[in-house]
């Protein structure tokens, strides 16, 4: 490594700021994005990254200040104008066009065609192709980009972002709805391209990945930028101070209450796929009041389709469940919410959010009922509630009236959980809760969630993340290719134990396989 | 240096909000310049007599574009509702003149309530149908809506064999007189539809605005699939939205055969434009999650008011279709410029603020 030379400062951003309606999302801002090197930013949720990003991807434009590109002065009215100047983004929330296939999605605006203007959609997948197999995404570029899930939809946006061949590639979360091993690769594909000299912008929450893979940080807080310094001199304790001006809050420690009774059981649970195989595969589980079950497992492994069936989204799946011992007879998800289950869904975009309303009507949507009386709904009680939510999750808004759309993306996911703690549910079902929350913001979720325990509510609780697991569950499902494949108390359970089980009966998916070699 | 451009943002700020404001209101803003202009253009105009004779047409639409606007916030279109007046109409004539005929020597005839009622409920019923073959066959509602218009208009047809009812003053030995009361009627000196409008539309918007229900129509129309995990029974607030227009349409169907005092089929052709087009001019967004009744009920009088005023200068018919056509696209253009300064707006409100 010769971290000792200086990376070449390619664009630069100079006083820049950049106002809303509402909110002053960016303060005088000066930001540099050096060659050849990870420039990490980080901040709290709504600090402004995503905002700063965008201006340098001409998405935005700041409403003061100056940006540089190798020091002559450019103003970009629209992402095509940064394409052209070799400017890519990976935003945070998906830009896909779901009618579409996985290449037509990664070549959109840029159609490759044959001499009479015709679309080549041969080349195009196989270009598309190389691109996923750099990924070992095991995507089929002829895939319609709705099918896939959300991980995998997030490893096209990466695949469209390489493919523009950028000098700067900004990354806003990309590993957000990723597992470890794709992190993994993920990684291989960005040392590669600072190899060659790209510049590449990272935004991540997640602490560790930033150690590993950054070479510069920027550390936004409010609007303004509160430190600068080459990765190799600071730590994690360093960036959380800077991020929120004190020390971590530690993760909430287990407060040794005995679970009660059993609060949910669900039995035999069957859901076939469409392609044939069985999405669930025969689950049966057991969760008792006050107790918080991690169920661990690797993308596709089943949990959010389990969770699917648990709530009674899918007609045709089988199985039965039993809340606080009496059979939950109910097969849709309006009577099952009232029962008293809740979910919390992984793609806030596509079903956590109704994105043209506001705060306020999106976190009480689901427990409408109660703040009504016979049909008229008392306004004084939502606000209320609606009030306290946003404090007690510490959700940034200008006022409960406020577009969720204009949230910054861990905010929205904070009324997405919000929205579900409203129904006061006896058993709550988390499909990757922490996804795009900052450090702060998580561990307020995962106290709320110990507190929530603690007053008797069952938590099934999904991630990807071992340590996020290990550290919150009182016992820990592993799933795998549909199947329930471990369940581990938290004593007796090990990292080694954990990864083991996740890929049980996994091997190498078959057809993905055999169209990965053709 | 930094002085000169701060004062010349507050200045424009001013501005821009004064801007905004007359923008946020233009619905309104039309309505008062097309009443002022045409008091002015037309002789007669602002007459009493006028201007009730001129609410009573606006009320026809208003109703249909209050249906039109809860299916419109869901996502969905009405293109049946033209038909459902005309057939609605038919079947309120065809109860007046013959009864119900048990084919076994008795013919029940119902009086003017009853008729009121059942025509309501056969209004209700077809959009039952149309909300049917939107949620549980998946019929794309522009289609579902398009067939249903054929139907009703080709079922309104055949009850007369293309003839209208006429003459429904009905006979005072079997009880079905008084079906022009709706019609002709008056309540503490104003027609009794505007009556009956002012209810629904009362109704309307507090269900809009207080019911968990109103609040459903707005999430489906939002994001239905986010709607549905959140636990609303979407299917059951399409029939609703869909329902509600057909009652909508009954309303009008029964209040027009009332007016003539006899039925057409022909009744309601292309009504279910003017009602879009009212709902449009009032701010509901065809993509969904948008509008509100009270802006639909000064859109359809905008439009309304136009149309009678032309008629009363004399503008050919001809030149009344260009005029409302550049109306509803003005409004709309209007619209989005209006979204567009109102950030600018804030913006530079903030950039003043610091
Ligand atoms: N279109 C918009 N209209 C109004 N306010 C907005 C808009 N977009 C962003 N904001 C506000 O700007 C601020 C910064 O948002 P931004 O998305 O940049 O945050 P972020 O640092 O990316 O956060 P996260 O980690 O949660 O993604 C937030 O307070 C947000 O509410
Ligand atoms: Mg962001």
């Amino acid at each position: 490594m010769t971290a000792a030379t200086d990376h070449h400062v390619l664009l630069k951003l100079e006083d820049v700021s950049k106002v809303y309606s509402g909110t002053v999302a960016v303060k005088r801002a000066n930001f540099e994005v050096r060659k050849g090197a990870v420039n990490v930013l980080v901040g709290e949720n709504g600090a402004g990254k995503s905002t700063l990003m965008k201006i340098i991807a001409g998405v935005e434009q700041p409403t003061l200040g100056r940006i540089l590109l190798e020091g002559e002065e450019v103003s970009f009215s629209s992402s095509g104008d940064a394409v052209n100047r070799g400017i890519g983004m990976v935003f945070q929330e998906l830009n896909l066009f779901g009618n579409l296939s996985v290449a037509e999605n990664i070549f959109a605006t840029r159609e490759i065609t044959n001499r009479f203007r015709k679309i080549d959609s041969r080349e195009q997948e196989r270009r598309a192709a190389e691109f996923l197999e750099r990924l070992q995404a095991g995507i089929r570029p002829d895939m319609l980009v709705e099918d896939l899930r959300i991980g995998q939809q997030q490893l096209v946006e990466i695949a469209k972002a390489v493919s523009l061949d950028a000098r700067i590639l900004i990354m806003d979360e990309p590993t957000s709805a990723l597992s470890a091993a794709e992190v993994e690769i993920l990684f291989k594909v960005i040392a590669d391209l600072k190899a060659r000299g790209v510049a590449i912008v990272y935004i991540s929450h997640r602490l560790e990945e930033l150690i590993r893979i950054g070479d510069y940080i920027t550390v936004l807080r409010d609007g303004r930028i509160t430190g600068q310094e080459r990765m190799k001199n600071v730590d994690t304790q360093w960036i959380v101070r800077q991020m929120i001006g004190s020390d971590a809050k530690d993760f909430a420690k287990p407060d040794g209450h005995v679970p009660g009774e059993e609060i949910f059981r669900a039995e035999d649970i069957c859901l076939p796929r469409v392609t044939g195989g069985l999405a669930v595969d025969h689950v049966s589980l057991s969760l008792r009041a006050g107790e918080i079950l991690g169920i661990y497992g690797l993308m596709g492994a089943g949990r959010s389709e389990l969770f699917d069936c648990i709530m009674g989204r899918h007609g045709h799946a089988t199985g039965v469940i039993f809340i606080a011992g009496k059979k939950v007879r109910e097969r849709d998800t309006t009577r099952r919410i009232r029962r008293g289950l809740a979910l919390i869904p992984e793609d806030r975009q596509r079903e956590g959010l109704v994105s043209i309303l506001s705060v306020a009507s999106n976190l009480t949507l689901a427990s409408l009922s109660r703040f009504v009386r016979l049909f008229h709904i008392s306004g004084a009680k939502e606000i209320q509630a609606v009030t306290q939510m946003v404090r007690e999750l510490a959700i940034k808004v200008a006022g409960p009236a406020q577009e969720v759309s204009s949230l910054s993306g861990g905010n929205q996911q904070k009324v997405v959980i919000g929205k579900a703690l409203l129904t006061g549910p006896k058993v709550l079902l988390m499909d990757e809760p922490s996804r795009g929350i900052d450090v702060g913001a998580k561990a307020d979720v995962f106290r709320t969630m110990r507190k929530l325990s603690r007053d008797g509510l069952g938590i099934l609780f999904a991630t990807s993340d071992l340590d996020e697991v290990m550290a919150l569950s009182d016992r820990i499902a592993v799933m795998s290719n549909g199947k329930l494949t471990g369940m581990f108390d938290r004593a007796e359970a090990t990292e080694a134990s954990l990864v083991a089980a996740s890929a049980l009966g996994h091997g190498p998916v078959p057809h993905m396989e055999s169209h990965a070699h053709d | 240096m930094t002085d000169i451009p701060a004062k010349a943002s507050v200045a424009s700020t001013s501005n821009g909000s004064v801007l905004l404001t007359l923008m946020k209101a233009r619905t309104f803003i039309a309505l008062i310049a097309v009443l002022i202009f045409f008091s002015i253009a037309a002789p007669n105009f602002l007459s009493a007599a006028n201007l009730i004779l001129m609410s009573k047409h606006v009320a026809l639409n208003a109703f249909l574009a209050m249906g039109m606007t809860f299916v419109i916030i869901t996502g969905g279109i009405d293109l049946s509702v033209g038909s459902i007046v005309g057939l609605c109409g038919m079947v309120a004539g065809y109860l007046v003149l013959n009864g119900i005929d048990l084919q076994v020597g008795y013919t029940i005839y119902f009086n003017v309530f009853e008729i009121a009622l059942i025509t309501l409920a056969v209004g209700i019923l077809i959009g039952a149908v149309n909300g049917l073959l939107i949620t549980r066959l998946n019929v794309a509602p522009f289609i579902a809506t398009l067939g249903v218009l054929y139907v009703a208009r080709g079922l309104a047809l055949l009850s007369s064999d293309g003839r209208t009812f006429p003459n429904l003053v009905g006979k005072p030995d079997l009880g079905t007189t008084g079906f022009g009361f709706l019609g002709a009627g008056r309540l503490l000196g104003l027609p009794v539809s505007i009556w009956i409008l002012v209810v629904v539309a009362v109704g309307a918007a507090y269900l809009a605005k207080y019911t968990p229900l109103g609040r459903h129509i707005f999430a489906v129309g939002g994001n239905e699939r986010a709607a549905r995990i959140s636990g609303v029974r979407v299917n059951m607030v399409k029939m609703f939205v869909y329902m509600f227009s057909g009652f909508c349409a009954a309303v009008v169907g029964l209040i027009i055969s009332s007016e003539l005092m006899a039925s057409h089929p022909a009744t309601g052709e292309s009504f279910e434009l003017n009602a879009i087009a009212a709902a449009v001019l009032g701010g509901t967004s065809m993509s969904g999650g948008r509008g509100t009744i009270g802006g639909t009920i000064v859109g359809a009088f905008v439009i309304g008011i136009l149309s009678d005023g032309l008629v009363m200068m004399g503008v050919s018919s001809f030149w009344q279709m260009v005029i409302k056509g550049l109306v509803i696209i003005v409004a709309v253009v209007v619209d989005q410029a209006q979204r567009r300064l109102q950030s600018r707006v804030t913006l530079m409100q903030m950039a003043k603020a610091g």
